[in-house]
């Protein structure tokens, strides 16, 4: 992911690492009603990666980024804030790590292609954002590593995580609708009007 | 939530005295090792050495269950889908590969206090000084995200209960976008108070 907008006067204000810490939070307290499992798959259904996705249309790629960085980071500290109370090293050493590291390019990419539609992203980009970075690059990251960790051969394990597609392009669809109506009710929500207001009050 | 504590299991043994770091690393080293055996009796004598490992670490059968049961479905039809397309000794080697990675992270998790680690991968974050980021805002961020956890839980308590009182329990809009908005006011007022506090001098 290229930086070109991540120059401000300070490199990284209070008003930037409060919000990277509140949506870092936002996203494991997402993981709270509980995972649905889907008896025989080891990555659970859950609203995170719904949480993922609206903070790549939110704070923009490098916060967002950040954010997934830092919940990674405190859940290989040990703490159970992935989906059902999930948590340790161990969830980087099963089968669905992949998927969980996937998340980093994930909000970086929806942020990015967020942070193009200028002060008023319409719904077409925000839907194009949460699919692209949400369930393509996620995607991309956990079936590979997923075929690795058990051996399967990468066609099989796609088959396997097919399963979750619907439900993932349906948590693409509400985090899109929900950015949306977030950034109406709150314009300071879209990336680009946020880093205006910042360079602006300095 | 009930508390946002680690799995760590007091005791003495050498596991639990050996720094978090050589931990870490003896993970990696360990887990690259698993990924390139490849007979059923070399994976057999490294599931020994990890059933071995757990005895020295005396943490109790309780524990150790507690951190491979998130994948034991996973194991299950692992096993089933190679013994379809490949034959006995392919099935159990992934599945035993498999358990057995989850298993020795979990020791580690199980061995190490939560505030070791985070020291340890604090200190292995400070490279980032070189990239213009200060190792204080990153363990500044690290607890403020701790911190925000419970303050989440409780706008998502509170969020619920405004749905209930509107009648729309069901819509799941009426949930997200408060919720949200919610948790950017409050970010937004966190950040103007480490303003306040002098923290962009």
């Amino acid at each position: 992911m290229t930086d070109e907008q991540s120059t401000p006067k300070r490199r990284f204000p209070a008003a930037d690492i409060a919000r990277v810490s509140v949506f870092a939070a936002l996203i494991a307290v997402l993981g709270l009603p509980g995972a649905l499992n889907v008896f025989g798959d080891a990555v659970p259904i859950t609203l995170q990666t719904l949480g993922v996705m609206l903070a790549g249309a939110i704070l923009g790629t490098w916060r967002s980024a950040l954010a997934v960085t830092v919940l990674l980071v405190l859940v290989a500290a040990g703490l159970p804030l992935l989906a059902g109370g999930r948590g340790g090293l161990g969830v980087f050493t099963g089968p669905s790590a992949g998927f969980l590291l996937g998340w980093l390019p994930g909000a970086a990419l929806t942020g990015w292609i967020v942070e193009r539609g200028g002060r008023a992203p319409g719904t077409v980009r925000l839907v194009a954002a949460c699919l692209a970075g949400g369930v393509g690059v996620v995607y991309l990251c956990g079936i590979p590593v997923q075929a690795l960790v058990t051996g399967l051969s990468l066609g099989k394990t796609a088959l396997l995580s097919a399963a979750f597609l619907p439900g993932d392009l349906a948590k693409a669809a509400l985090a899109s609708i929900v950015a949306r109506g977030t950034q109406r009710a709150y314009p300071d929500a879209v990336p680009a009007v946020h880093r205006e207001r910042l360079r602006a009050g300095g | 939530m009930t508390g946002l504590t680690g799995a760590y299991v007091p005791g003495g043994s050498i596991l639990h005295r050996l720094p978090a770091g050589a931990k870490l690393a003896g993970l990696a080293v360990s887990c690259t090792a698993l990924l390139l055996l490849r007979s059923p009796a070399a994976l057999a004598g490294a599931a020994a050495a990890v059933v071995l490992l757990y005895a020295v670490s005396g943490v109790g059968a309780a524990a150790a269950w507690a951190q491979v049961r998130p994948v034991r479905w996973f194991a299950v039809a692992l096993f089933c889908v190679q013994l379809v397309f490949a034959d006995l000794p392919a099935a159990a080697s992934s599945t035993l590969r498999v358990v057995l990675a989850v298993a020795l992270a979990g020791l580690v998790t199980l061995t190490t206090r939560t505030g070791a680690l985070m020291a340890c991968l604090e200190r292995c974050l400070t490279p980032v000084r070189f990239a213009g980021l200060d190792p204080f805002r990153l363990s500044l961020l690290l607890s403020l995200t701790l911190r925000s956890v419970p303050v989440m839980a409780d706008l998502v308590t509170r969020v619920r209960d405004a749905q209930r009182a509107r009648g729309v329990e069901r819509s799941a809009r009426a949930f997200a976008v408060p919720l949200v908005v919610g948790a950017l006011r409050h970010a937004d007022a966190l950040g103007e108070a480490l303003a306040a506090r002098g923290l962009d001098d």
